[in-house]
């Protein structure tokens, strides 16, 4: 098991260090620069761009990327927040962004689940047949969509809920952006763990525990659902990682200081750093997210459990 | 005395599908007498599933059971008891028979066993759900006497591994522990030697063979291979097309055949002895069963047809109290037909084995 973490970790680093000079690169080859200001002259760029050290050879501002980046100094700002440690910004806006992500994938995968597990127990009736008509639903409708339904009702409709995010009541205004967040989870959710389910009912090892004489809720809780959850938590990472990341969609809807948010305007602004920073720090994320999930998934499943010497 | 374990009476079972109403099951009539093996033989698709997994309560959503009874008898702490298994709930069924009473070997042991649950919890679980006030040490006590029933010598290693730590012989021998975990009556094999290594197949049926006597156990036994039932079952219950087309003891089947179909099967199996080019096979598929059969389902691959076998099922003819067919050619008016010479040859020889063995 250590092996193979270390071998993970190993592929990783090589990902992350070939995912930064393709991304160096390419911005360097991008038209226009951080001081795209007509009311600056040539004379003013130039001394900012030795300010920041982007006169010199390309290789050599990676180099010094890179050697700062092992300190974790990710540079600063040039325009977005002018001079503020990138570090800090990803900081404050994936706050948000994680907070308000978190509760949409837990939210969605938690009801996606039990509508999922419904909709199999109770194959073939009106049950399964409304879960359905609610996962298409979910899937189909994007989600701005369901951000400007929700917000109408209880935003501009009701006044229950504010419709805009705001600083002083983190929890309450992010009750609405969580749900249409979650729509797409939930349905996927409910989707699969149906499927799934209903596989695994059909399967010789669920015909066997069947005649066992168990009873039926046993059945379904330590054959279907322990195999189902199994498989549900592959899906599951990758759908987290999208909500987790910050929505820009959302973000944008309903006026959420976000990290998806930042790195629009980032790239709008060509904002070098912060850009680098961001991209660095969604491929750690994913990395280490699906690292987490390996492991996870070799620890209840035993045919994938990685020490098998043992 | 004899005693009927299990009577099954009229069965008729057919499944819905896309394609039609399959009538899986046509009307079969059969008993189990206790200690006694009972197998049912026919190619893919004849039946024989279809036909026992309405005495498990297997259900599925397509299926519909037209008519019948299965008639079982048990022992309950009152005295015997019978029931009609299609009559009584299936809670009932869950609670006081799967698994208690009736156990299931199955077909695949590669895929029947839960690929995340440890041997142990999995046969622990066979073994509670039998009898809920087992204590901890009672239970695991059962648990490694289980396994080592089945055969197995390092019940301590193997209990606490996975499935996909065991061969296949190794896995079905686990499904068969499982299945006895809960001393049933009856036990019923659906192909249990099919997925498995020839080597090994010999191995799980002398295991069954050996269970069967020592626990007095009535076994249904379910299998494609005529070579299989020979040293196995008591009687033999020949299937086509959703109907028991002959019935007899072993040695009226293998001695004696008088179906057709029986002649074909006892063809195709393999003989050591003899050397042929090619393997005699059965001409032909079993029917589209969606449509209602006209005469005897097996006639168009009959070459003895006659006429009314296109037109009218035949009934079981008597050859004696004890052996039945279901073929106009036991019919009086009938012409005389004979065996194949192959086959004939081949039950002569049979015969002497047979003999030189009792001798």
């Amino acid at each position: 098991m250590k092996k193979y973490v270390l071998k993970r970790l190993l592929i990783a680093v090589v990902t992350l260090f070939l995912i930064t000079l393709i991304l160096f690169v390419m911005e360097k080859a991008m038209p226009g620069s951080p001081f795209n200001d007509e009311k600056m002259s040539h004379a003013q760029v130039a001394a900012l761009y030795r300010k920041y050290g982007l006169d010199g050879p390309i290789w050599l501002q990676f180099f010094n990327y890179l050697k700062n980046m092992i300190t974790g100094d990710f540079g600063v700002s040039y325009t977005v927040q002018v001079n503020t440690p990138v570090t800090t910004m990803i900081f404050q806006h994936f706050k948000i962004s994680l907070q308000i992500g978190l509760q949409a994938t837990i939210l969605g995968s938690i009801i996606g689940f039990f509508m999922g597990v419904l909709a199999a127990v109770k194959k073939g009736t009106i049950w399964d047949n409304l879960m359905t008509g609610i996962s298409v639903l979910g899937i189909s409708l994007p989600n701005f969509v369901v951000a400007l339904i929700i917000s109408l009702i209880f935003s501009y409709k009701l006044m229950v809920l504010p419709g805009t995010y705001q600083q002083t009541q983190p929890f309450v205004s992010s009750i609405l952006p969580t749900i249409a967040l979650s729509t797409f989870t939930m349905a996927s959710i409910e989707r699969y763990v149906r499927n799934d389910m209903i596989t695994i009912m059909d399967s010789d090892y669920y015909r066997l525990a069947d005649s066992k004489g168990i009873k039926k809720y046993q059945l379904i809780m330590h054959h279907v659902i322990r195999n189902t959850l199994i498989s549900v938590i592959t899906v599951l990472a990758p759908l987290m990682i999208d909500l987790i990341a910050g929505s820009m969609v959302i973000e944008k809807a309903f006026a959420i200081p976000g990290l998806g948010t930042l790195y629009i305007s980032a790239i709008q602004a060509n904002d070098y750093n912060v850009v680098l920073g961001i991209t660095f720090f969604y491929a750690v994320l994913f990395i280490g997210i699906m690292l987490v999930v390996d492991i996870l998934y070799g620890l209840i499943d035993p045919r994938i459990r990685l020490d098998e010497g043992e | 005395m004899t005693e009927t374990v299990l009577e099954i009476k009229n069965l008729q079972v057919e499944y819905h599908t896309e394609h039609g109403d399959v009538q899986a099951v046509r009307g079969i009539n059969y008993k189990v007498n206790k200690g006694e093996t009972v197998a049912l033989v026919g190619e893919s698709g004849c039946g024989k599933s279809a036909s026992v997994k309405p005495i498990m309560g297997e259900k599925e959503a397509n299926q519909v059971i037209k008519s019948g009874e299965i008639n079982f008898t048990y022992q309950t702490e009152n005295g015997q008891k019978t029931v009609d298994l299609l009559k009584i709930s299936p809670k009932e069924v869950q609670s006081q028979i799967k698994g208690k009473e009736i156990a299931m070997v199955f077909q695949d042991p590669m895929t029947s066993l839960d690929p995340t649950m440890k041997i142990e919890k999995q046969i622990a679980e066979a073994v509670k759900a039998s009898s809920p006030q087992i204590n901890k040490e009672q239970l695991n006590k059962r648990v490694l006497e289980l396994i080592e029933t089945v055969g197995i010598q390092n019940a301590d290693v193997v209990k606490k591994q996975y499935p996909h730590q065991l061969s296949g012989g190794m896995r079905q021998r686990i499904v068969i522990a499982i299945a006895l975990s809960g001393n049933p009556s009856l036990l019923i094999c659906d192909e249990p030697t099919t997925g498995l290594d020839v080597t090994i197949q010999a191995k799980i049926l002398n295991l069954i063979k050996d269970i069967q006597k020592s626990r007095k156990l009535s076994v249904i036994f379910i299998t494609h291979n005529l070579g299989v039932v020979a040293n196995i079952a008591t009687n033999v219950n020949v299937m086509y097309a959703g109907k028991i087309v002959e019935t007899g003891t072993t040695e009226d089947i293998f001695f004696d055949p008088r179906h057709p179909y029986t002649w074909g099967l006892l063809e195709s199996v393999p003989d050591v002895n003899e050397a042929v080019k090619e393997l005699p096979t059965i001409a032909g598929t079993i029917p589209d069963l969606t449509q209602p059969v006209v005469g005897d389902a097996f006639a168009p691959r009959n070459k003895y047809a006659l006429n009314i076998d296109f037109k009218e099922q035949p009934p079981m003819f008597e050859v004696n109290d004890h052996h039945y067919a279901a073929t106009w050619l036991l019919d009086k008016r009938a012409p005389k037909v004979e065996i194949p010479t192959v086959l004939k040859r081949r039950i002569e020889k049979m015969k002497k084995e047979a003999e030189a063995d009792g001798e």
